[in-house]
């Protein structure tokens, strides 16, 4: 992320779009979120990223820690539906406004 | 019981785990017993027990604790390294995937004893130097590279540790002075391991066309490419 770097920026994550959170017609379930990863279509594409981590990055307006960007992590813990979706938990579950935002979903832990 | 010879197998086999098949008094005929006894007039040889050394006479402990002090039971575990990957065997080239070096592709020299990979860029090609890296931030690619010659015994975690910080009491001059030192340069020792090993890698890299460029690129994701499907 921001570190200052000059040179080459790699991307080494695979792009994931949270569509919201685990929920019923009437009840939702904050903990686990939805994840839709960029090129997943079915269930069994899924089993690669299981465990991966995610990352949802998000800017504030006051610096923490030398930076405006802050981070909430996570990792890929199932797949949801038929249709390449994926159950996330995060270390915090992820605000409301995220729904519709980015995250990072990382190549590791790997296991190739 | 007496100490087993290395191989000696048990003439028991099992019926179920704890079960022999065989009767107590069956066992007695067929180990033999009733020829050693024959052999020695009638009762197993015993040996004399080894002369323990005489122990120090031990004095009454002066203070003895009101209540039972449990003692712990020993920790005998050993802990082993973490099994290497089968895709991951030494000159194997990996894609590391945090850190400082991320995306960058790095030889893999041996694992060392807590579990975490050696790997080198080679230095020259690619500016990462003898690095410790943990397996999971780690894809195995297929691209071997014979490291045969290169002599990786002498680098181990200790080899790694940070120096420890001498303490100093520090008044506001000192204080500002410590701060300039604390950048310290390589030491040149390090330099000379690094380029040890470098040169007979860089040997058997050039070796192979476009390795080079191979090991100076980083590894990046582009639009389409789906890590799933992806053969590294």
């Amino acid at each position: 992320m921001v570190k200052g770097r000059q040179g080459e920026r790699v991307r080494l994550y695979v792009r994931g779009t949270i569509l919201g959170y685990k929920r019923s017609k009437s009840n939702q379930y904050e903990n686990t979120s939805l994840i839709q990863i960029e090129g997943l279509n079915t269930k069994e594409e899924v089993a690669w990223y299981c465990g991966k981590r995610m990352a949802y990055i998000y800017k504030a307006k006051t610096k923490s820690d030398g930076t405006r960007y802050r981070c909430i992590w996570g990792k890929v813990t199932r797949p949801h539906g038929n249709s390449g979706v994926v159950r996330a938990k995060f270390k915090s579950n992820l605000p409301p406004k995220s729904m519709g935002g980015k995250v990072r979903v990382f190549m590791y832990p790997s296991n190739i | 019981m007496a100490a087993k010879k290395a191989g000696a197998k048990s003439r028991n086999p099992e019926l179920i785990r704890g079960i022999g098949k065989y009767s107590r008094s069956k066992m007695y005929h067929k180990r033999g017993i009733w020829a050693i006894k024959a052999k020695h007039g009638g009762s197993l040889p015993r040996h004399e027990p080894k002369a323990a050394p005489p122990k120090p006479a031990a004095k009454p402990p002066k203070f003895y604790p009101a209540d039972d002090v449990k003692t712990p039971i020993p920790n005998h575990r050993k802990p082993k390294p973490t099994k290497l990957r089968p895709s991951i065997t030494p000159g194997t080239v990996l894609i590391l995937l945090a850190g400082r070096f991320m995306g960058k592709r790095v030889v893999f020299l041996k694992q060392l004893p807590s579990g975490l990979l050696l790997v080198t860029g080679p230095f020259k090609i690619n500016g990462v130097p003898l690095r410790r890296v943990n397996q999971a931030y780690v894809i195995g690619t297929s691209t071997k590279i014979d490291i045969s010659g290169v002599d990786v015994e002498k680098f181990d975690d200790k080899y790694f540790t940070k120096e420890k910080k001498k303490k100093t009491k520090k008044s506001e001059n000192e204080f500002f002075d410590a701060r300039i030192e604390e950048t310290k340069a390589l030491p040149q020792e390090k330099k000379d391991d690094q380029k040890a090993v470098d040169t007979q890698l860089i040997k058997a890299i050039e070796l192979v066309p476009d390795l080079k460029a191979y090991l100076g690129a980083r590894f990046s994701l582009r639009a389409g490419m789906k890590p799933h499907e992806l053969v590294f």
